[in-house]
């Protein structure tokens, strides 16, 4: 196959577009069943979200008179695009599946900043009031999350091994760079240093997927979801396809930056790697019902403060070896 | 509450509408928000979108029935506005009712206030985004409607309450059962309890928050637990004892701060009183007679006061010695507290200013008593006829304005 054309079916089918589209519902339906369990109930079965996206995908597009409709129905599928490029980079790192590694950490980075910048403008061309409101709390939390979760995902590179009595680092952006150094010293989460950043990382991740406390820029009580408040049919449901998107990427770019991705290509290797996945949405699920929305300043003062901090005692620590 | 980073150059001044149909509200009513940034500047209520006649329904209704209307007034304070009236017609006969009826009005009414107290709790959760609380409260209120359904055949009307007493006895032998949900209730209460007072980040995201101080709660007159978290140690049950308040032990809580953390920590502290109150009820139930027969109502005036779960209601009765009454005026609790939403949400931020109208337990259906309709002056009066053409030909201008053909067959 040409080189171009097994790009295209990385991005198009798998591990990009089709493939994060399907895992992420199926881990959007693991977020709403856990969810339901934590509070006694029973949930919906795993077809749901299909059916929610299909029934939104199929109904009218509305477009309100004030609105910048370029931009309004437009943004909805760079978000997609971007997402589900940052998924087809991530998790080709992951787990190695192409030969030439085309994922670089701030590449990614820059890629998953696209999904919510994409609200943030949909939201402010909508020229509602509340999607304004939305889309200036968004913004502000991003350039709060933005900052640690950078530092944290550095600690990767920077953090300090010993073999045979010499020290090496990583040294590298590259993801797959990542795994194969993980491969030979063992997780960055193992160490003290990894294991903070980690967690910083981990909290920036939730904050990026919108989940409570930081669901502030939706606040369906407050400003009744915010940016995408004046989004209808087939464009809401890009965007909720876009989240679905994220949630397949972010826990698998945590695992593969801090816990060494798909080790190996054995069954157990492949149920560990799942395991993983699977706990850290368990994680998120857990942190988004068991705290009340914050308000912006208060996740602001969160993530520029202690996280920041913590990010870079995380950077230090890695640099000393610890 | 402006935070540092925000700049001193005015801002431009929007309108934020919250309502009349909102995830913050379970029943329709518009807030105007005057805002700038996100600190609001200005609030406003609009009501009159679940008006139901009940004043003028309740002058052609004699006074064996309408107890059981008056229940429909509220969703939740069925018993608070039955047993109010009671109290109203009590008042205006001057009769004491048995010792047994008194007990059981209390029963129903704490039973209410219990149910009532998780349900607001619950949605507070819920408007916070903390859709676990809301699970949770609401998963022991239904044991709470469960033992109300027990005890009187029904989770919410009761149909209890009548003029000298009440309708019907309450099962005894429920007693035992009654009393194994409250110990579970009690237990579940003491960790919700437990579980709101350490969280720091409820604390974080509450305290300070729709502060409401003393000296607004007597200037806008607010009532109930609004104005008990702010230490006004104000309750009907004890300023002016009806049912079987007197004779039972228990105490009104106050909380000195007055922002929404105290208004649900006073919430969840009264719920352990009510079942205290209940246990008390249970085990001390007099036997006698249930009401005092059919009275005649003379002609007259009575007053009948209260306390509902959200505050004081108060129920005016004027009797002109027929078998129905000439004016019954309801004033529910959240009618002055809702007004003292000027005091607490201006300042605010939005997303403080959300839970703060939460906070008092608001109840349109309670408030809305009459709507004003202001008229043109010279136009005259419609009849029901021209408002339906009235419609119609609105319907068409819309139509064609839409560019489509009207789907009504019009005459």
């Amino acid at each position: 196959m040409a080189p171009i054309a097994e790009w295209l079916f990385f991005f198009l089918i798998f591990p990009g577009l089709v493939f994060s589209v399907l895992l992420g519902l199926v881990l959007v339906w693991v977020d709403r069943k856990v969810t339901a369990l934590v509070q006694w109930r029973v949930g919906p079965p795993l077809s749901q979200p299909f059916w929610d996206v299909l029934k939104l995908l199929g109904k009218e597009v509305i477009v309100p008179a004030q609105a910048w409709a370029g931009g309004f129905l437009g943004l909805p599928f760079v978000g997609l695009a971007a997402g589900a490029l940052a998924a087809t980079f991530v998790w080709i790192a992951a787990t190695g599946l192409a030969a030439s590694p085309g994922g670089d950490l701030l590449v990614v980075v820059y890629l998953l900043v696209i999904p919510t910048l994409a609200v943030i403008l949909g939201g402010a061309a909508s020229g509602n009031p509340l999607g304004a409101v939305g889309s200036s709390r968004d913004m502000k939390l991003m350039l709060a999350y933005e900052l640690p979760f950078v530092i944290a995902l550095l600690v990767a590179v920077f953090q300090k091994h010993e073999i045979d009595g010499e020290s090496v680092r990583a040294g590298t952006l590259s993801l797959s760079g990542l795994v194969d150094f993980q491969r030979d010293v063992g997780s960055v989460l193992l160490r003290p240093s990894g294991a903070i950043a980690f967690l910083v990382a981990l909290l920036c991740a939730h904050a990026k997927l919108g989940f409570v406390p930081f669901d502030l820029a939706e606040a369906e009580c407050e400003i009744g979801e915010g940016a995408l408040l004046e989004y209808s049919g087939s464009v809401l449901g890009l965007f909720k396809i876009t989240q679905a998107v994220l949630l397949a990427t972010l826990p698998v770019l945590l695992v593969t930056v801090f816990w060494g991705g798909l080790a190996a290509f054995t069954v157990l290797g492949v149920l560990a790697f799942v395991g993983k996945i699977v706990l850290i949405l368990v994680l998120f699920v857990l942190i988004k019902n068991t705290n009340p929305r914050v308000r912006i300043d208060q996740a602001m003062k969160f993530f520029w403060g202690p996280m920041t901090v913590l990010a870079l005692i995380a950077l230090l620590l890695a640099h000393l070896g610890f | 509450m402006s935070s540092p980073t925000s700049s001193p150059a005015p801002t431009e001044r929007r309108v934020v509408q919250i309502g009349p149909f909102h995830p913050l509200l379970e029943e329709p009513v518009g807030f105007s928000l005057g805002v700038e940034g996100e600190t609001v500047v200005d609030v406003d209520a609009r009501m009159d979108y679940i008006h139901k006649g009940i004043e003028i329904l309740a002058q052609q209704r004699t006074y064996d029935m309408l107890p059981i209307l008056l229940e429909r007034i509220c969703g939740i304070c069925s018993v608070t506005h039955s047993v109010c009236f009671c109290n109203a017609a009590e008042d205006l006969l001057q009769v004491e009712i048995p010792p047994r009826a008194s007990y059981i009005r209390t029963i129903i009414a704490e039973l209410e206030r219990v149910h009532s107290h998780l349900l607001w709790v619950g949605l507070a959760g819920h408007f916070i985004g903390y859709n676990t609380v809301f699970m949770w409260a609401w998963k022991y209120r239904e044991p709470v409607c469960d033992v109300f359904e027990m005890l009187t055949g029904h989770r919410q009307n009761s149909a209890l309450p009548m003029v000298g007493g009440v309708r019907r006895d309450i099962p005894e032998k429920y007693f035992d059962e009654a009393r194994k949900t409250l110990d579970m209730v009690d237990g579940k209460v003491q960790m919700l309890t437990d579980a709101v007072l350490d969280d720091p980040v409820l604390a974080a995201r509450l305290k300070g928050v729709g502060v409401l101080t003393p000296e607004e709660v007597m200037a806008w007159g607010v009532v109930g637990p609004t104005a008990r978290a702010s230490g006004v140690d104000t309750d009907v049950r004890r300023d002016e004892p009806y049912a079987a308040y007197a004779e039972l032990d228990w105490d009104v809580c106050t909380t000195p701060n007055g922002d929404v953390f105290d208004k649900a920590v006073v919430r969840l502290l009264e719920l352990k009183e009510s079942i205290k109150i209940l246990r008390q009820c249970f085990d001390n139930m007099p036997s006698g007679d249930l009401n005092l027969g059919t009275l005649h109502m003379p002609r007259g005036e009575g007053i009948g006061r209260y306390e509902a779960p959200r505050g004081e209601d108060i129920h005016y009765l004027r009797s002109n010695g027929t078998n129905m009454p000439e004016r019954l005026k309801v004033r529910a609790p959240s009618y002055t507290n809702i007004a003292s939403f000027k005091a607490s949400c201006i300042g605010e931020k939005i997303s403080d200013v959300t839970i703060t109208l939460a906070a008092c337990d608001p109840c349109y259906s309670c408030t809305e008593r009459a709507a004003v309709v202001r008229g043109d002056g010279d136009q005259p009066e419609r009849t029901f006829g021209d408002l339906v053409r009235l419609s119609q030909a609105e319907t068409r201008r819309l139509a064609s304005e839409m560019g489509r053909l009207p789907d009504l067959q019009l005459k």
